[in-house]
């Protein structure tokens, strides 16, 4: 045995062998573009249904716009749902890529090398990161160019960059979970559908007042509802106040238990 | 005898797993001594894989005491992990990646320092003749080119024991030979290999010991020239000049096997005692041609089961093509 061998603690190398995975997991979308670009394409597809469709109609029953709203003003209202569903579009992607992996030969080579195991699922969740960033980027592009203004400042922004790169995070766990827990690809890509569903039934597209009790009552307290009211403020210069806090501890325990869940799945799944 | 020195790379003893109520592995006892290539001969199903995955640390065993490269595996898997390679019939590949890229990937992972990463990948590409197909995708290698990028993974870590998971299954006859001849050249460097395959002249080719494994349990052990010796095994195979005589001949040898078109019939050699009985009752004139075959491996086999170990007979029949070419 190599002394190299000898005194390297696996714990060591967590970061360098996340880095290494990331590389992988980067490298697949370079050589694999097509599922990047439905994922990038799915947010904006529903950006320009929403304003160019539904807008117009949509804009004039907007309740805190004085004399009803337009086009524009539906726009402004729609970017924080569009740019979560950019998040949890590329999570979705992010589920159908471990359990690629978790079907292939490749992941019992990862298990019986000596690597820092969470290492596999990390470069997952690093490469998703970037890639929600990459996406939340191109919506906004395409949102700038429909006419999208904001009234926020720098602060503001960032703060909402922020919360987007922890709800990236959270979503990833998440989804990372559902693909190990997947029996199949098909599976995997379906599963993570409610996560691009759920901001239909938020505050995200329509006022939760316009919605029936039940339901309305469901919106009110869903974890997308605070996330998006929190972006929203962020985005148009206002506080968030306490909707913040609710969609940092909403992203926080789903991070958590999606790291958790994800851990346990991988280091119990079966290998016949 | 120079073995009697040598450690041992792999022991089993006692080895047990289930799968609920399936017993795969009912008592596995073995052991490989450092720089000897050990094959596990076994049908689909008796438990070779099993076998690989718990000595890998992939797999926990239900009972039964495990020591790889001198580590429990039990108590020191990522010590067994540091020492051992694997390559598996399931390509363990990555196919979005170029050859040179999953190799890359391999050093990254061993943490080797990029100049000496770029001097090990550029002489393993050149070693399994995958150096113009390094730039190519995995996606688009053949199954032959998949198997040998495969192994040159496993072989970047320098593992001082590698498992070979039924490594040619799957292959064509001249990419075994070529996986083979790499084979011989790691055990030349000392290198320990478990082998496990479904193919008896794989076994008969490269192995120092066979174990053949059945049932859960090795049902029988030693070198492929003891092996072949402990059954009587071997035909002796008798052409006719004409199909009367062959019916005449038949009729006093009511243990032969008939076959009327090719004009032969057939029977189990078992020693001298049979042959001159055979003899005896053959006319001089009557016998066009005679050959006398003595036990293989598929004979060892089909004794010790009570069934054939050729799953695939298409395989065979190209391999015995190959070796006559």
């Amino acid at each position: 045995m190599s002394t190299r061998a000898m005194d390297r603690s696996t714990s060591t190398y967590v970061v360098r062998d996340s880095v290494t995975m990331l590389r992988r997991n980067l490298l697949h979308w370079l050589r694999y573009p097509s599922l990047g670009i439905m994922l990038i394409a799915q947010p904006i597809a529903f950006l320009l249904l929403f304003v160019f469709v539904f807008g117009g109609t949509l804009g004039a029953g907007l309740p805190d716009v004085p004399g009803g709203g337009d086009r524009g003003d539906y726009l402004v209202f729609i970017t924080p749902g569009i740019l979560i569903m950019a998040v949890a579009s590329v999570a979705l992607g992010t589920a159908i890529e471990v359990a690629l992996d978790m079907t292939g030969g490749i992941i019992a080579r990862f298990r019986i090398m000596d690597i820092a195991k969470v290492s596999v699922l990390t470069g997952h969740v690093l490469g998703a990161v970037l890639k929600t960033m990459f996406a939340v980027a191109v919506t906004m592009v395409v949102a700038l160019l429909l006419g999208y203004r904001s009234d926020a400042g720098v602060g503001g922004w960032l703060t909402a960059l922020g919360l987007l790169v922890l709800m990236a995070v959270a979503f990833t766990w998440l989804t990372v979970g559902m693909g190990l827990a997947a029996d199949s690809v098909e599976t995997a890509s379906n599963t993570p559908m409610i996560l691009v569903m759920l901001p239909f039934v938020s505050s995200g597209f329509v006022p939760t007042d316009a919605m029936p009790w039940g339901l309305r009552h469901f919106a009110e307290h869903q974890p997308f509802t605070s996330m998006i009211d929190s972006l929203r403020a962020l985005t148009s210069g206002a506080d968030a106040g306490s909707d913040l806090w609710l969609a940092i501890g909403w992203s926080l325990l789903i991070a958590v238990l999606g790291y958790l869940w994800s851990k346990r799945l991988y280091t119990k799944v079966p290998t016949k | 005898m120079l073995c009697m020195t040598r450690n041992t790379a792999i022991s089993l003893a006692g080895l047990r797993k289930k799968y609920g109520d399936n017993d795969v592995l009912r008592g596995v006892d073995l052991e490989v001594p450092e720089g000897t290539v050990y094959a596990l001969l076994g049908p689909n199903g008796a438990g070779k894989t099993t076998v690989v995955n718990i000595c890998s640390t992939l797999l926990t065993a239900d009972a039964g005491e495990v020591r790889v490269a001198g580590y429990d595996v039990r108590a020191d898997p990522d010590q067994v992990r540091r020492s051992i390679g694997v390559t598996g019939q399931f390509s363990a590949i990555d196919e979005f990646h170029t050859g040179r890229e999953n190799l890359r990937l391999m050093a990254d992972l061993n943490h080797l320092d990029r100049r000496r990463a770029n001097r090990v990948i550029d002489e393993l590409l050149e070693r399994f003749e995958l150096a113009d197909a390094a730039g190519r995708r995995a996606q688009t290698y053949s199954g032959g080119m998949k198997r040998r990028l495969d192994l040159a993974m496993t072989l970047l870590g320098s593992p001082r024991l590698i498992f070979l998971d039924e490594p040619t299954t799957g292959l064509d006859p001249r990419s075994r030979r070529e996986l083979w001849h790499i084979v011989r050249e790691q055990v030349a460097d000392g290198v320990t290999v478990l082998l496990t395959t479904q193919y008896l002249d794989e076994a008969d080719q490269l192995a120092h010991r066979v174990g053949v494994l059945d049932g859960g349990r090795i049902v029988a052990e030693g070198t492929p020239a003891q092996l072949k010796s402990r059954v009587p095994g071997g035909q002796v195979e008798v052409r006719f000049t004409d199909a009367a005589r062959l019916t005449e001949a038949a009729a006093v040898l009511p243990e032969a096997t008939v076959d009327v078109e090719a004009l032969t019939l057939r029977m189990a050699n078992d020693g001298v005692a049979s042959l001159r009985r055979l003899l005896d009752r053959l006319e001089d004139d009557a016998v066009a041609g005679l050959t006398v075959q003595s036990a293989d491996l598929d004979d060892v086999f089909l004794a010790l089961t009570g069934y054939p170990a050729s799953p695939e007979d298409e395989a065979d029949d190209e391999n015995q093509l190959e070796a006559v070419r």
